[in-house]
């Protein structure tokens, strides 16, 4: 093969980031060598001293998890003790892992390996089960938003390739998932130390008729995981050759900049057009996310290191204040009022978290209160700059939404921030934007000493908010109003939030565009969280036809309460019962913008309920939502809030 | 017209390296680039050279010399450093080579203290130099892998593989405090197969020693140990000539060479697709002890 051929390969194969993840003894590091072994991607030399190493160390077999854990330390441990990059290549694809140590005090390392991968790859004991940090691994991956997972069910040679075994672990992997954001979630049952499903399908599991792992990872497609919307390039190094030549250097968070385009550097907000751009080879037309290029401008701006170039037309959020999901790395406990270093893409601001909303109990996603973080913990926080940053949500951009904490004194890396969609004392987000002046609104939420649980727990329950979504006519209502009487008849608080009611009231000002959707959605999200602090079971009734406006309402309330009922009717279904005729007139034109007719519903992909409401009877439609909230321990039962009037009243 | 929004593999990790060595360059005060000769050493720096172009390097590189190098790397390095202008600033460690350290006599492990870590920390300190690129890559050897990007060094030069900053995103902590430094490696994430696709992709001049010819070599443990001015050997060795080259540079009493007929840069990575040696294996040093590069690393050597 000529070297043509081979670059030719090459720019078709691209580059995939994968972090493998999981538990002491999950097999994880033999998995790894295994992977590298069966593709061939070992040299003689590195196999010869393994060899060497597993013969003094006793084992009976080449030991393939020596070719991970690379330092001394860990060898003599026989754990991974910090993160290790490994390089593999098929013809298919270039792959770079980042093999993370699983045991607990050890999470920021994973964080570290997670940051920048595409791909998470979990490991669970097949005989073990799921344990604690299994979830916790997942609930980090989720956090950082790694678009795909990839759980392997490792040593099913110790469960007798059983698929019963295998389909039992992925339900209930799956039921804990739901309660998260994963895009993409896939099983594989292997066994690394046979090396069953890893390069090669297994003979042993007949029963599994998807791809062995290695294959997955060769094709799952990632295409789409960039963003290319947004243009966000944040000025790194500023360029001044000779008095004509003036560059803004930067590597592209996001977008596409074109050479003649009108740009607006942030936080300054002065405008001007692009004169040039050079890249690596000279200069471009147009350049993309991840390029790293230069930029000359029509303009002489005074702009430096930190500003954001963007379009007038697309502006992220200015601001001093913002509220994030926070992990604390530092070897000293997290303090509220302390000020840190907020380092955000090239710019470095003092700050200090004026609030911790809670903590989040990783294994079971819990929320409590608490009064600051330790090493490893997890929390939401206000952040207060004491300079304009120019921000957009984690969930939208990685790079715009990212920032670290660096402790001044120590100048240790204290934590890692993921800043949230929603704005401190702001309106729906996309109404923020065309006037980008710094803002503060100066308005400082108290917490309370009790929590909703504990109000719950006077009440007999757990608090919870029902969020009914479905086509217009699919008995939503209905099934909520039903719901709500057996609750109530039951000896819960429970309260119904009607859509329609709603806006003949408190949303009467809105209108079905789809920002008057998104606030509406909004609003209701807003007084389901007001009501379910205060301890009631709330059900609520939307169309919320789009996912994004949905999982708006997941961010407002609470994810650990937010259950999503899907009540799944056919369009047929309900346009033929269509009690109020609306159906009719959206058809004749009548009425804009009628979801289902000439706006769209995107059903759910991952609710925590789906009821199939054209095939049940409301009855067993009430009866499922009944199971779903007892098997939460919503309603007590087993390990839960007692059910009932008294029995959880306190003295 | 059809607009393409994808980067190949090595697109990817020039973008990346460059975005690095930008902000290594914006963040630190005298930054410094180790410049080795190697065909690594070339390619940061052609990568430099691309992250500030159309202006100059910002920052001198810096070659520690064991004065045992290859004639041919010093020839090159020369004419290298003259053609793109570079600012080359050489230091060596003048005390113990004047007392006559090589590694005959001492012991390769106990010469590279000397002429290597040594050098290499004295000449830091003296030029005041807060950051320090190298062209170090995670594939290379297993300590390795687990360097950060931007990695901390104490007052000593020391690196602690147990306490190291946690790297998240791309955002890179960059705070010192004075006396301590960072070592910036913008090839982590290359693979020496990375390194001659990009070689040939982009013209970059290496060293002739890369390409096969026939040498003078004496054959010792399946290495092929050339024969310079000065070098010994061991009772009943003998030189002889065989077609090989060079898969990495260090000091020549230290530094095998490998059969091999490639003579172009195509036929190197024709024999990379088919090699089942990891290039660390032509340095005699790694194999004195299991391990020995994590020590080294830990004393402060790249």
């Amino acid at each position: 093969m000529d070297v043509a051929e081979l670059l030719r390969r090459n720019r078709e194969s691209g580059l995939l980031r994968f972090v493998t993840i999981g538990s002491v003894d999950d097999g994880k590091s033999t998995l790894i060598g295994r992977l590298l072994y069966d593709s061939k991607s070992i040299y003689e030399d590195q196999l010869s001293s393994v060899e060497k190493a597993s013969l003094r160390m006793g084992r009976e077999e080449v030991d393939l998890a020596l070719l991970t854990d690379g330092l001394r330390a860990e060898r003599e441990q026989g754990i991974t003790i910090d993160v290790a990059y490994r390089h593999f290549a098929t013809p298919r694809r270039r792959f770079i892992i980042a093999d993370c140590p699983g045991h607990e005090q050890y999470t920021r390392n994973m964080v570290t390996g997670a940051s920048t991968a595409d791909l998470a790859l979990l490991l669970i004991d097949a005989k073990l089960g799921i344990l604690t940090q299994s979830k916790r691994h997942a609930f980090i991956a989720s956090l950082l938003g790694i678009p795909h997972v990839v759980v392997c069910v490792n040593k099913m040679d110790t469960v007798g390739w059983s698929q019963e075994v295998f389909e039992r672990l992925r339900r209930e992997y799956q039921d804990f998932a739901a309660r998260l954001h994963i895009q993409d979630l896939t099983f594989i049952p292997v066994s690394a130390l046979k090396g069953d499903n890893i390069v090669v399908r297994s003979q042993r599991m007949a029963w599994y008729h998807g791809m062995a792992l290695l294959e997955h990872l060769e094709t799952v497609f990632t295409g789409s995981d960039r963003n290319l919307v947004d243009m966000r390039l944040p000025v790194q190094y500023v360029l001044r050759q000779s008095a004509d030549f003036r560059g803004y250097c930067g590597r592209l968070a996001s977008g596409v900049i074109r050479r003649g385009e009108e740009i607006r550097a942030l936080p300054s907000g002065r405008t001007s057009r692009v004169k040039s751009i050079v890249g690596p080879d000279g200069e471009l037309e147009y350049a993309f996310a991840p390029q790293s290029i230069t930029v000359c401008l029509e303009d002489e701006l005074d702009i430096s290191r930190g500003d954001i170039v963007v379009r007038p037309l697309n502006q992220p959020r200015v601001g001093r204040e913002l509220e994030a999901m926070l992990v604390w790395l530092g070897e000293e406990d997290f303090r509220p009022d302390k000020p840190y270093l907020i380092k955000h893409t090239a710019r470095t601001v003092r700050g200090r978290f004026t609030r911790l909303h809670y903590r989040i109990e990783p294994e079971e996603l819990h929320r409590e209160p608490a009064e600051g973080l330790k090493l490893n913990e997890i929390g939401r926080v206000d952040l207060e700059l004491f300079g304009p940053l120019v921000f957009d949500a984690y969930s939208a951009n990685r790079t715009m939404g990212s920032f670290i904490v660096v402790d001044p004194v120590s100048n240790a890396t204290a934590g890692a921030g993921m800043i949230i969609e929603r704005a401190k004392g702001h309106g729906a987000p996309e109404r923020v934007g065309a006037d980008a002046a710094p803002v503060s609104h100066n308005i400082t939420p108290h917490q309370g000493l009790v929590t909703a649980e504990a109000r719950g727990r006077i009440l007999g329950h757990r608090p919870a908010i029902l969020w009914f979504t479905g086509l217009s006519a699919s008995g939503k209502s209905t099934v909520a109003r039903s719901v709500e009487k057996r609750l109530v008849d039951s000896g819960h608080l429970a309260f119904f939030l009607d859509g329609d009611n709603l806006r003949s009231g408190l949303n009467r000002d809105l209108g079905f565009s789809a920002a008057d959707r998104a606030e509406n959605v909004r609003r209701t999200a807003e007084v389901a969280r007001l009501f379910s602090e205060a301890g009631a079971i709330v059900i609520a009734a939307l169309i919320s036809p789009l996912r994004q406006d949905r999982a708006n309402a997941r961010a407002i309330v609470d994810t650990q309460r937010f259950i999503e009922v899907f009540v799944d009717t056919p369009l047929e279904v309900c346009e033929q019962r269509d009690p109020r005729g609306l159906y009719k007139r959206a058809r004749a034109g009548e009425i804009p913008e009628f979801t289902g007719i000439s706006a769209p519903y995107e059903p759910p992909e991952s609710p925590e309920l789906h009821l199939a409401a054209d095939r049940l009877s409301v009855e067993e439609c009430v009866d499922r939502v009944m199971a779903y909230l007892k098997n939460e321990g919503c309603l007590g039962g087993p390990g839960g809030a007692p059910s009932g009037g008294g029995a959880g009243r306190r003295a | 017209m059809h607009e393409t929004y994808s980067l190949t593999n090595l697109q990817q990790l020039e973008a990346e390296s460059i975005a690095i060595i930008r902000e290594v360059a914006a963040e630190f005060e005298n930054p410094v680039m180790l410049y080795s000769v190697g065909k690594d050493s070339s390619v940061m720096v052609h990568l430099a050279r691309k992250a500030f172009r159309p202006g100059k390097i910002p920052f001198p590189l810096l070659h520690v010399d064991t004065s045992l190098k290859f004639p041919e790397m010093y020839e090159f390095r020369d004419s290298f450093c003259r053609e793109i202008g570079a600012d080359l600033r050489i230091h060596s460690n003048r005390a113990s080579l004047e007392a006559g350290t090589n590694p005959y006599d001492l012991g390769t492990q106990k010469c590279c203290a000397q002429l290597k870590t040594q050098a290499l920390l004295d000449a830091l300190r003296e030029g005041g130099y807060d950051a320090a690129f190298g062209g170090a890559r995670r594939e290379e050897e297993k300590s390795r892998a687990k360097e950060r990007i931007l990695s901390f060094r104490d007052r000593h030069g020391q690196w602690d593989p147990k306490n190291q900053r946690p790297e998240i995103w791309e955002v890179y902590n960059t705070r010192i405090n004075k006396g301590e430094s960072i070592r910036a490696f913008p090839l982590s994430n290359w693979t020496e197969l990375d390194i001659w696709q990009y070689v040939a992709q982009e013209k970059i001049p290496v060293v002739p020693l890369y390409f096969a010819a026939e040498r003078e070599v004496v054959e010792r443990d399946r290495l092929l140990i050339p024969v310079y001015p000065g070098a010994r050997f061991l009772p009943g060795e003998k030189p002889s000539r065989v077609m090989c080259r060079f898969r990495t540079l260090g000091c020549h009493p230290c530094t095998g060479a490998i059969h091999s007929s490639a003579r172009t840069i195509e036929e190197i990575i024709a024999e990379m697709m088919i090699t089942r040696q990891s290039e660390r294996i032509t340095r005699v040093i790694d194999h004195d002890a299991e391990g020995s590069m994590e020590q080294k690393k830990r004393e402060g050597y790249f």
